[in-house]
């Protein structure tokens, strides 16, 4: 064995700076969670019957399991993908029988004081097994039967967190597209395609279906005309076109018809088609405030009064980057958002510097993840995406948010640590 | 594979666009839009309005008058009002469920994200119950105030009340007045509105997101103290304002007393008077309404807006007067064949009596008409002048006793009575020609003339101290100094020498205290009181009951005037208020026989309804139709005619 690395805890390379960032994430979390619940007229630092006191139990579980993952054998977590696979699967239909309601959601499964999301453990199962049939089939050119396959491990778990109903765990899984897109099953001109969609849905929402479509009937009257010689582009623009306004058609009725009420609510709010800073708009309106009343330096630790006075619902978890924003204002945030960008540019770094198909897919499949919730957690604090519930990783309170975010993690370092050695 | 190692590259980038796009979001919420600082302290900042403890008033002997008392007003911000149990708050403040939708609405209307109110004056018990449940109703919250307190339900009129502030209170202060403050309206209440209130203070709370307190803002920087109002020392006697009241129950007249030496009221009662209680709280509206109708108008302000001919006190200043411009003096003597012949021997001026030879002294004792029937037309035809010329040198000296102007009482709405000037009676007769006889009535107090029950107090003030007065006051101490008015310390001459009131002043006292006088009933063991009593001609129906007195003779501490209105003769009823009263302020008891007490206790001297009007002068506008010269008057020219002339002046 070739190893130059005195370091072989864990038996390996473990990458420290990653473990570094991840710590760092967990602490900044606690101190923030502490100043979300923390209540001026009870200002003991530390104590088991508040979020920030449980906060630290799943901190330092978190710290074991991570430990944990390492420990175990990387073949280990190749060969347990489809069991997990199937058995999350499972807890996914449990929870729709047996789970808690909470927030509108039946997401959680009570076991004793802690609730289990089973939704949360479903994209670590998902990352696995789609990276495991992926690599059994990275010899073959990317072919449509795998993509399919892929698409298939993908969406069984997305339908079954969508009829929670927990849109924003089952968006997550959309991420993924990186994923497919890396391995060569979804080339540029589709992952541009997919983001037209995006854009045409926005669109379609924020005006009518009818404009979107004439203004896209106006871009390929012109593109006819300016490629007249070109038949074939031609063809191209017109087929885009019919696909498009399918689309906007398609979108503008699941609108109406699939989304429920309140989903339809936030993304109206979001779009600025309704104002309503007492309702919907609440949340979105005081975590806004809470952010934008921080400044350059933040009002200071336990200072921010949209934070100390619970201004913002689900402050410590959903919305936990208001209490950064406000408290530790630009530069604060400037902070958080660069240990994260640097921790999902190491991921890609990492995932590139696999030597097994397996691991890299696996670790693309982590960053997708990570950067979904990043994007889409801040996003909706800050109102540039629709409200969608779903935690900042290694941030927001709570066990099984923390912990299947950190075996995810873990498991892409325990792969990357054996990176020299033979898997 | 090479390709698809490069699309890390444009994941990577992916990554990047959507983090600066964050950053740049950011960067716009927190450094370039300052909206949302604001935004954020107006969540958490309450601007709580301490309303200052209005100014106490007391008593000359530091008794209280009036006193706060707390209560608390519920406040609404119709922003912050979420989903709420109506039916619980309803119950809580008392009121029902359109009352409740009719309220929101108010506030509404005035400003959803503003604080307003919702309901007034909630009594301590109610807001007990209300407090614990506060925290369930978003959007609702609770001021201190204080009202005011009569502990013993007295000097209505003087004391005055508080009310809501108007829209013009608020315009004309200057942005001092806020809606839902309280201004003085009326009484001292309104007359030291500026001492009284006090300065508001300010109070920076924070509030959490149910709007429950969470502590004061920055230590309390930007905090301002409520500093209650001046206290007020009030020269009333409670003890002997609380006996008047009492007296004068079931009466419609006046109480006036004044300490001559300092000029200091020591009984104001205007009766029928009102609790002054029913003024305060939620009842309030109602109460105010019900007096308003009342058609013994308790809010009128008998003491100072009641007009009566003066009668009899009026003799004593025609003999000051006539002394001082030297037409009379202490021994001169006019013939009292029973009455004033006047208007060529056609018209008389009656007397209750035959006295022959009068002299000054006798002519007050008696309260003589024939005698001042010549003194007037002494004054108006004997001075080698045009006798418009000698009336308004006449008029001049009267106004000097405080007739025919107002006082400068500290209260509103002080009446300056009424005193024609010559110009009235030569517009009234179309010529300058006319004299004495054309209005000899004035020369006994009737006709068009007219005082205040105040004014004729003071007119015994000015007796008592032998030639001046001090305006009369009500409040003789400001705040904690106890400072007192500069103008309340001028010593104002009446114009007549001191020498010259001394046989005035002996006429009032034989009049008091030797047998056959018409005060001689209600004579004080002890005291040698002065006084009179008189009789006000009411042309509506039965006469007004005047007594006016000071005492004692030497010193004097008290001069008094009662007035009771439609009942009679005034030894009857006005001079056994007097003499109690005075005997009360001087000695503390009462030594009047116990069957004139009760009489005037039991007494009902209410009007029936039908003459309800209380007794007001108004100056007849002079009418310009020719006069026949031998019949210079005519009774429904004027509103006060002498009781002989109308019965005798065709004799």
């Amino acid at each position: 064995m070739n190893n130059p690395h005195r370091n072989k805890l864990f038996g390996g390379d473990v990458d420290w700076f990653t473990v570094l960032l991840w710590l760092l994430l967990c602490i900044i979390g606690w101190f923030n969670i502490q100043a979300a619940v923390f209540d001026p007229n009870y200002p003991s630092l530390f104590s088991m019957n508040t979020n920030y006191g449980k906060q630290s139990i799943y901190i330092f579980s978190a710290m074991l399991i991570a430990v944990t993952m390492l420990v175990v054998d990387a073949k280990f977590y190749s060969s347990i993908a489809p069991v997990l696979y199937a058995i999350t699967i499972l807890l996914l239909v449990t929870v729709l029988i047996v789970g808690r309601n909470v927030g509108g959601n039946q997401a959680w499964i009570p076991i004793g004081s802690f609730r289990l999301q089973p939704a949360e453990f479903a994209k670590l199962a998902t990352c696995l097994l789609l990276a495991r049939y992926l690599s059994a089939n990275s010899n073959r050119n990317p072919n449509l039967k795998t993509l399919f396959f892929g698409a298939a491990i993908v969406l069984l778990p997305v339908l079954l967190v969508l009829l929670q109903p927990d849109t924003g765990s089952a968006l997550a899984f959309f991420a993924l597209v990186f994923v497919f897109y890396r391995e060569g099953y979804i080339s540029g001109p589709w992952l541009l395609f997919g983001g037209l969609c995006i854009m045409l849905f926005v669109l379609t929402l924020a005006f009518s279906h009818w404009a979107v479509i004439l203004t896209l009937a106006a871009i390929c009257g012109l593109g006819i005309y300016y490629f007249r010689k070109k038949r074939k582009i031609i063809t191209n623009l017109v087929v885009l076109f019919a696909i498009c306004a399918a689309y906007v058609f398609c979108v503008e009725f699941v609108y109406d018809n699939v989304l429920q009420s309140h989903q339809r609510n936030r993304i109206d709010v979001i779009l600025g088609k309704i104002d309503d800073p007492r309702g919907q708009g609440y949340n979105l309106n005081q975590s806004k405030i809470a952010i934008g009343s921080g400044q350059f330096w933040g009002k200071g630790y336990l200072q921010g009064t949209q934070t100390k006075y619970n201004f913002v619902p689900e402050q410590s978890t959903d919305f936990i980057f208001c209490t950064i924003g406000e408290e530790w204002g630009f530069v604060g945030s400037m902070v958080v958002i660069g240990i994260y960008l640097t921790l999902l540019l190491r991921i890609v770094n990492i995932a590139e510097r696999q030597r097994t198909a397996f691991a890299r897919i696996y670790a693309y499949g982590v960053a997708c993840i990570l950067f979904f919730h990043f994007a889409i957690n801040i996003g909706m604090t800050i109102g540039i995406v629709p409200i969608i519930g779903i935690p900042l990783p290694f941030l927001s309170y709570g066990g099984s948010s923390l912990w299947s975010f950190t075996i995810l993690l873990f498991i892409m370092l325990k792969f990357d640590s054996n990176r020299k050695g033979i898997v | 594979m090479n390709s698809l190692f490069a699309r890390k590259y444009i994941i990577q980038g992916i990554f990047i666009v959507v983090a600066v796009i964050i950053s740049a979001r950011l960067f716009y919420l927190q450094l370039i839009d300052q909206s949302y600082l604001l935004s954020a302290n107006n969540n958490v900042l309450r601007k709580m309005v301490i309303y200052p403890a209005r100014g106490v008033i007391l008593d000359r002997d530091g008794k209280v008058l009036v006193q706060n008392e707390p209560v608390y007003d519920l406040l609404v911000t119709p922003r912050e009002v979420k989903a709420l149990d109506t039916a619980l708050l309803c119950e809580l403040v008392g009121i029902d469920k359109a009352g409740f939708e009719r309220r929101m609405t108010t506030a509404r209307n005035y400003s959803p994200y503003k604080a307003s109110q919702f309901e007034k004056q909630i009594p301590s018990t109610a807001y007990a119950t209300l407090q614990e449940h506060l925290y369930k109703f978003r959007g609702f919250y609770v001021q201190n105030r204080t009202v005011r307190s009569y502990p013993d339900s007295i000097a209505a009129q003087f004391l005055g009340y508080i009310q809501e502030v108007n829209d013009r209170n608020i315009e004309r202060s200057n942005g001092f007045y806020r809606p839902g403050d309280y201004i003085g309206a009326s009484g001292v209440e309104y007359a030291y509105e500026d001492l009284l209130r006090g300065q508001r203070g300010v109070k920076n709370v924070l509030v959490d997101a149910f709007n429950r307190p969470k502590g004061v803002f920055a230590e309390g920087k930007y905090d301002t103290l409520a500093m209650a109002g001046d206290g007020l020392v009030s020269s009333l006697d409670k003890e002997l304002q609380i006996l008047a009241e009492k007296l004068m129950r079931n009466k419609i007249g006046s109480v006036v007393a004044i300490e001559p030496n300092t000029g200091e009221i020591l009984t104001f009662v205007s009766s029928p008077s009102y609790d002054p209680n029913l003024m305060v709280g939620r009842e309030r509206g109602n109460n105010y309404m019900t007096m308003l109708h009342d058609p013994h108008k308790p809010m009128f302000i008998r003491p100072i807006q009641a007009q009566y001919p003066p009668g009899s006190v009026f003799k004593v200043v025609s003999a000051l007067t006539a002394q001082q411009a030297n037409l009379i003096d202490e021994h001169t003597v006019f013939n009292c064949p029973g009455g004033y012949r006047y208007g060529g021997g056609r018209a008389i001026m009656r007397c209750t009596h035959v006295d022959g030879a009068t002299a000054l002294i006798k002519s007050i004792q008696r309260s003589c008409n024939t005698y001042y029937g010549h003194t007037y037309a002494r004054m108006i035809d004997h001075r080698n002048m045009p006798s418009a010329e000698a009336y308004e040198l006449w008029r001049e000296a009267v106004m000097k006793f405080g007739i025919g102007h107002t006082l400068g009482i500290d209260l509103p709405g002080e009446k300056s009575g009424l005193l024609p000037t010559a110009d009235y009676y030569t517009k009234a007769y179309g010529n300058a020609k006319w004299g004495s006889s054309y209005n000899i009535s004035l020369s006994i107090g009737q006709g068009e003339m007219g005082i205040t029950p105040l004014q004729m107090a003071n007119i015994m003030a000015i007796v008592a101290n032998r030639g001046f007065y001090y305006r009369p006051h009500l409040i003789k101490g400001i705040g904690e100094q106890k400072i007192v008015k500069e103008e309340f310390t001028e010593k104002i001459s009446a114009g007549v020498d001191g020498k010259y009131y001394e046989p005035v002043i002996e006429g009032l006292s034989r009049a008091v205290n030797i047998p056959g006088g018409t005060g001689y009933a209600v004579r004080i063991a002890d005291i040698e009181m002065c006084g009179k009593t008189g009789t006000a001609q009411n042309p509506h129906g039965a006469d007004h009951a005047v007594f006016f007195a000071f005492a004692p003779r030497e010193n004097p501490k008290i001069a008094i005037a009662v007035v009771v209105e439609n009942a009679g003769y005034g030894g009857t009823w006005a001079g056994p208020i007097a003499s109690m009263l005075i005997e009360k302020y001087l000695k503390d008891t009462v030594t009047l026989p116990k069957y004139i007490q009760d009489r005037i206790y039991n007494a009902d001297l209410l009007p029936k309804l039908e003459t309800e009007k209380p007794q007001e002068v108004t100056m007849a506008a002079p009418k310009r139709q020719a006069k026949p010269k031998e019949e210079p008057r005519k009774e429904e020219e004027v509103l006060f005619v002498h009781h002989s002339a109308i019965m005798n002046r065709y004799e």
